[in-house]
């Protein structure tokens, strides 16, 4: 049987160091707006993670 | 000589025939495998001549043989579980699920078509012992066709009103019109949901269709369906272009968005009121004063 965790954090990517901190997610920093989205789509395909804003910089990866 | 040899023949005929005709494949491609109408014609067979031979059983004065009615339902029941049983485990590889609850439906239809295929069976040669083949084939045919449009239960155009809604984002929170539907945070997904994404708003006509509306089950049968019909543009790294319907609890509405493969907009309109109504998300609250004060 196949065990998967839902609807919780797998990865946070911000430009904004400020913002998040601590906690048990790997924090991805990027230098700008393009880069964020680029890491994070990169990391959206790779764990089958849906990637939702914050609207402050900031991106958080999760499992539906 | 076998005593009641026609009838048991025309009941058993008429009973497979009658499952067979209800077994007639349909566009949700189920049971579009060819094994899985080979078990169910198997079934329906016996279903049959179980139903054939209880009132000439009972005219000889074989009462035990009636217990083995009995044994044929716990039979029946074996094939619910293994239509859901299979089910589920088709659905865990599906894009888009059915979802628990429209299994349920499709699994107890496949119970239930048996038991009318024993009651076209008892019938057909009950007749045909009281008078004789000819009338209890007539009797038999006549019954089918009274009993077929249970076949077809009631679909979403009969409970709610299905239009096209407008697409908008605000921030990374995409609409329906009024409806949250999530939170997309890749802009490039965005700009393909504007482009290619469908919004289908769905306006239940009264209260009893709100609360069907609500069941959570019911709106993932909508999604998979919509999907099926007219595919979905998405594979399994992509969650964000899982269709969903989501509900506006304020007014009762409920929106569906989809990236269908297939342009054209109004056919998802069409897809949705094809949606057949689950009957385990049926509610009637109308039925009850309570229910009729609270409407007020």
């Amino acid at each position: 049987m196949e065990v998967s965790i839902r609807n919780e954090l797998v990865a946070i990517v911000t430009q904004n160091s400020q913002q998040v901190g601590g906690g048990g997610v790997p924090i991805f920093y990027a230098t700008n707006q393009v880069d964020c989205e680029r890491i994070a789509l990169c990391l959206s395909r790779t764990l089958d993670a849906m990637v939702h804003e914050l609207e402050s910089g900031t991106y958080f990866l999760t499992h539906h | 000589m076998i005593v009641h040899g026609n009838a048991i023949l025309a009941g058993v005929l008429l009973g497979f025939m009658f499952r067979l005709f209800l077994l007639r494949m349909d566009y949700r491609q189920y049971p579009s495998y060819p094994h899985g109408y080979i078990t169910h014609l198997a079934f329906g067979f016996i279903a049959a001549i179980l139903g054939a031979v209880a009132v000439p059983a009972l005219m000889a004065k074989e009462y035990t043989a009636v217990t083995f009615l009995t044994l044929a339902a716990q039979q029946f029941r074996e094939i619910r579980n293994m239509e859901r049983n299979s089910l589920r485990k088709l659905d865990e590889s599906e894009l888009v699920p059915r979802g628990p609850d429209y299994i349920e439906g499709i699994a107890r239809v496949f119970e239930g078509r048996n038991y009318l295929a024993i009651i076209v069976a008892l019938v057909t040669s009950t007749v045909t012992i009281w008078q004789n083949i000819i009338v209890g084939i007539a009797a038999g045919i006549a019954l089918s066709l009274l009993l077929g449009p249970l076949r077809k239960g009631k679909s979403m155009a009969d409970i709610v009103i299905a239009r096209l809604g407008n697409i908008r984002f605000d921030g990374p929170n995409l609409y329906v019109d009024d409806i949250l539907i999530m939170n997309v945070g890749l802009s490039s997904s965005r700009q393909l949901m504007l482009k290619y994404g469908v919004g289908v708003v769905l306006e239940p006509k009264n209260d009893d269709a709100r609360a069907t509306l609500a069941n959570l089950g019911q709106r993932q049968a909508v999604a998979h369906e919509v999907a099926t019909l007219l595919g979905v543009r998405k594979d399994v790294d992509e969650p964000e272009f899982t269709p969903l319907c989501r509900l506006n609890v304020a007014t009762g509405r409920a929106a569906l968005f989809i990236v269908p493969v297939e342009p054209d907009k109004n056919l998802a309109v069409e897809a949705v009121k094809k949606v057949p109504v689950l009957e385990s998300a049926v509610r009637l609250p109308l039925r009850t004063v309570i229910g009729q004060i609270a409407s007020d």
